[in-house]
Parts: structure tokens; C-alpha cells; sequence
């Protein structure tokens, strides 16, 4: 996976004239305001960010609120198509962004595996395949035939978690919301991630929590502002951090 | 340099786009379906709901349109209910064509699938509701004692290239919509215009010498298309010319939106 001087700005189109009060007040953690040639507003969200990373490699993106964590993850996805840099990616990525896409309340478990797996690019065939696998790690058991809504919030996460790992990808993405479950479910998924992160996957993982980014990962990418503060080695990476942070 | 170092064109893009999105069919099968479930969960008729009101709305307007225009019930109520069957269909594209993506948001910005998949949908779940009308037409051409005969098999290409002008339209009116959020309520205000202009609940000859006012109305000739054969004639010549002429138009739009701004969709939403 190859990242080079990739960079993605937003027009915003409703935020109308900013004045240079509220500019020169600007010096938040968000990416740069600025604008494009046709003086529209645009927020740059990322600006030549590079990283390469191989099989085995784990990677947490650090940095405070709206450093651009999750627009990195989407560029990776191939959601954003950035405007400049080039993006490389080889292997079936899984993204796990949202825990409830797809998912529709009225239908069963395994309706909604079903449905995620044909989001993840799963072929009906493989999903019937995986599906026992899938039930086994949900431990749902009996509920896997009730409609969705009855599930708390942990249980559709636990659900949407196997979903995307089942196949083994070779990107596996993820946001925050991951580290919403609880302890027993927490190493259960590690486990699992550890497992095919194994042979040859490589793992994103976008998070505020410290301890869970040194526990999960091997690298470490630090952005401010849209921009790479440090990438290397996850200890290193988070140390520069956690002082600046603090200071 | 080398060929492969050469990122691929806007239009093979697209061109991938539309590939990608009908080998996923099994997806957009299943969400098209969920979509029309979804409406009409836990009620006892279900989607035969969407049956229930057009059939009530054609018993209606046939009731009492065959008293104002004076015409035979016989003749006008199989016409009136193919030409409102046909009409919900076109009248559910444009009306929902402005949220093909803006409404598949939570989607587009979660996972990376073809944007055409969410086209391929739409267009799939309004012809599924087209197909719970079309009942009640074979029921009333039962009842009328009015088989077409084979000629209504003519119909089938002709529904066709509605359905494929219909994915069309969505493909760019979803696209400019996605950007400017006020097309889905300026094409809503036109969409009514035209059907009280379109030959639907009357027939052109009652426009006299003003019959120009339908025959210059590109959708009368679309309708026209499928509803001639069910009624157990041929369209006319110029009908095929004129629907064949706007389906090139509508895609040559559809292709140059579609290849310049595929890429800009995500950053719209």
C-alpha cells in the first residue's frame, strides 16, 4: 500500500464569506481554511501526506480532532479520489467506518450478515460459507433470528466487526468506534486481528485511545492540520505525542 | 513512460463504474427490494398497497373521465390505466432521481462501490412497483373482453428503453442534484406540469388542430411507445424516431456528467 503526496480538499458551499477576523483566530487542529481559484471555500483536509506500508505491517493514525484521521481512512478506501498524489493499493480492503450501514432494523441477523457481506464484496456463495464462522464469533446464538432492533449497540458492532473480517482482507480500516466494546469482545477481536494480521494483512486503525494504538500496532502516523507530524515506529511516534499534547 | 504508469481516462473509469455496478447485482437486487419492503413493513397488504391506490386512482379517473370527455368506458379506462401505469413509473424516476446519491450518503461515504450501483437500484425498485400495477391492466382488458394480441409483445422493447431512459435521467439529474440541492424541487414543480400537458387522462385528438402540442411532447412519444401496443396496435414510426432520439441525447448527457464528475460525488455529499 503506497501513499504519495496525496492531498484532498473539500469545497464547502454553504459556509459563506469568512472574514479575516475568523481567520487570523483560526489555530485550531482542523485542516487549513483557504480557497480554491474560483474563490470558493474549501477546507484542505489532507495535504502531501506519503506513507508506504507491507504485509504485516499495523498502522494507528494519531492526532487530535479533525486532523483528518478519518479522511485519510476514506482516501485509502478509495471513497475520496484524491485531487493530487497517487494512491496504491493492492488486496481486498475492508472497511469498517460505520457500524450500522446497511444494517436494517426489521430484518434478522443474518439477513443483515448477509446484506454486509454483499457491501463488502462478497459473492452470496462465500457469505454462505462464512456464515457459521461469522455466527460463532458474534456469540449471538438464538438472536442471529430476531429482527436488529432488538440489539443493543454492542451486539450490531459485534455483529458488523465479524462481517468484516471473516474473509481474511488484506486492508482491514478502522475507526474509533471499534473500541466501543467491551473488555471480553475487545480481545476476542485482537485475537482475531492478531490471527490475519498473521498472514500478511495490513491493518489501519484510527484511534484517540493511546494504549490500545501501542497494544494493536506496530507504526504509528501522526497528523495536525491535514499535514504528517511523524510516521515510524508506534512507541517513537506516540511519545513525541503524548509531550506535545500534554505541553 | 510506461503504459501502466498512464492513469486510466475519465470515460474507461465510468465505463468501470457501470461494469463493476452490474456484477453486484445480487446487491442492488436485495437493496432494491429492501427499499420497497421497507415502506410497507409490519401493514398486512404489504407492497400490494402501491397496487390498491393505482387501482383505486384508474377506476376513479376512469369513471369520470369517460363522463367529461364523453367517451365510451370500454374505450378510455384500458387507456387511462396503461397510461397512468406508465406515467407512475416515469413520474417516481424524476421525482427520486435527485436522491439517487444524495440519498445513498451513509453508503457512499462508508464503502467504496460503483456509483451506478445506486442508480441500477432505484431504477430496479421502481420497476418492481410498476410490475404490482400491471395486474390491475390485464385485469380491466379481461374484464373489457380487449386482448391485444401478439402485437403487445412490442411492448417489451419499447418498456425497455424507457427503463434504460429512465436509468439515464437519474444518472444526471442525481449528479447535478448532488450538487445543487435545489434541481429535485424544480424537476417536482415540472414533473406535474407535464402530466397535465401529456396526453394521459385524454387522448391527442381532442387537441384538434393544436395535436402539434402533444406530438411535440417527448414524453407523450415514450408512453406512447408501450402503451400503443397494449391497446393492440403498433406505435407510430414517428413515436420510435422521437424516444430513439431522446434516449442517444440522454445518454450522450449521462455519459459526459457521469465521467467528468463521477470522482466529485463523494466530496459533494
Amino acid at each position: 500500500m503506497l501513499l504519495d503526496e496525496v492531498a484532498v480538499s473539500f469545497p464547502v458551499y454553504q459556509a459563506g464569506s469568512r472574514s479575516l477576523k475568523k481567520r487570523a483566530l483560526f489555530h485550531g487542529s482542523g485542516g487549513r481554511i483557504g480557497r480554491d481559484a474560483h474563490q470558493r471555500i474549501i477546507v484542505e483536509a489532507l495535504r502531501g501526506v506519503s506513507l508506504s506500508l507491507k504485509r504485516g505491517d499495523r498502522l494507528a493514525l494519531i492526532g487530535p480532532n479533525g486532523a483528518g484521521k478519518t479522511t485519510l481512512l476514506r482516501v485509502i478506501a478509495g471513497i475520496y479520489e484524491p485531487e493530487r498524489g497517487v494512491v496504491r493499493t493492492r488486496g481486498r480492503i475492508s472497511p469498517m467506518f460505520d457500524v450500522s450501514l446497511g444494517i436494517d432494523a426489521e430484518l434478522s441477523g443474518y439477513d443483515n450478515i448477509r446484506i454486509r457481506g454483499l457491501l463488502l464484496g462478497l459473492s452470496p456463495r462465500a457469505i454462505e460459507q462464512h456464515l457459521p464462522d461469522i455466527a460463532e464469533f458474534t456469540e449471538l446464538g438464538g438472536y442471529l433470528d430476531m429482527p436488529v432492533r432488538t440489539y443493543s449497540a454492542g451486539m450490531i458492532l459485534r455483529l458488523g466487526f465479524a462481517v468484516a473480517t471473516c474473509f481474511e482482507p488484506e486492508i482491514l480500516l478502522m475507526d474509533e468506534w471499534i473500541l466501543a466494546g467491551d473488555a471480553h469482545f475487545l480481545s476476542r477481536a485482537e485475537l482475531r486481528i492478531k490471527r490475519f494480521v498473521g498472514h500478511a494483512s495490513v491493518l489501519v486503525l484510527s484511534s484517540h485511545n493511546l494504549d490500545i494504538c501501542r497494544r494493536w500496532c506496530t507504526k504509528a502516523l501522526w497528523l495536525d492540520q491535514g499535514q504528517v507530524r511523524a510516521f515510524g515506529p508506534v512507541d517513537e511516534v506516540i511519545a513525541d505525542y503524548s509531550r506535545s499534547a500534554s505541553s | 513512460m510506461l503504459a501502466k504508469d498512464i492513469p486510466p481516462g475519465r470515460l474507461s473509469l465510468a465505463v468501470a463504474d457501470f461494469a463493476g455496478a452490474v456484477a453486484l447485482w445480487p446487491l442492488w437486487v436485495r437493496l432494491g427490494w429492501h427499499d420497497i419492503l421497507f415502506r410497507y413493513r409490519r401493514s398486512l397488504l404489504g407492497p400490494f398497497w402501491l397496487t390498491a391506490n393505482t387501482a383505486i386512482t384508474v377506476i376513479a379517473l376512469g369513471l369520470v373521465y369517460s363522463e367529461v370527455l364523453r367517451m365510451p368506458i370500454r374505450e378510455l379506462m384500458p387507456y387511462v390505466c396503461i397510461g397512468l401505469l406508465i406515467w407512475n413509473f416515469i413520474s417516481a424516476i424524476l421525482h427520486g432521481a435527485g436522491e439517487v446519491f444524495s440519498g445513498a450518503e451513509s453508503y457512499i461515504k462508508q464503502v467504496r462501490l460503483p456509483y451506478l450501483l445506486y442508480v441500477l437500484r432505484f431504477v430496479w425498485s421502481k420497476t418492481i412497483i410498476l410490475a404490482h400495477d400491471f395486474p390491475i391492466f390485464i385485469v380491466l382488458i379481461l374484464c373489457f373482453g380487449l386482448w391485444p394480441g401478439a402485437v403487445a409483445f412490442a411492448a417489451i422493447p419499447a418498456f425497455l428503453l424507457l427503463v434504460l431512459n429512465g436509468a439515464l435521467i437519474s444518472v444526471s439529474l442525481g449528479l447535478l442534484s448532488a450538487r445543487f440541492r435545489d434541481i429535485p424541487r424544480i424537476v417536482t414543480s415540472l414533473t406535474q406540469i407535464v402530466f397535465l400537458v401529456t396526453p394521459i387522462l385524454w387522448t391527442p385528438e381532442m387537441l384538434g388542430p393544436r395535436i402539434y402540442l402533444a406530438y411535440g411532447n417527448p414524453f407523450f412519444h415514450l408512453i406512447e411507445i408501450v402503451r400503443r401496443p397494449l391497446l393492440g396496435s403498433l406505435p407510430l414510426a414517428e413515436a420510435v424516431w422521437v424516444s430513439l432520439l431522446v434516449t442517444v441525447l440522454n445518454l450522450v448527457v449521462a455519459v459526459a456528467l457521469f465521467s467528468r464528475f463521477r470522482a466529485r460525488i463523494a466530496y459533494w455529499l
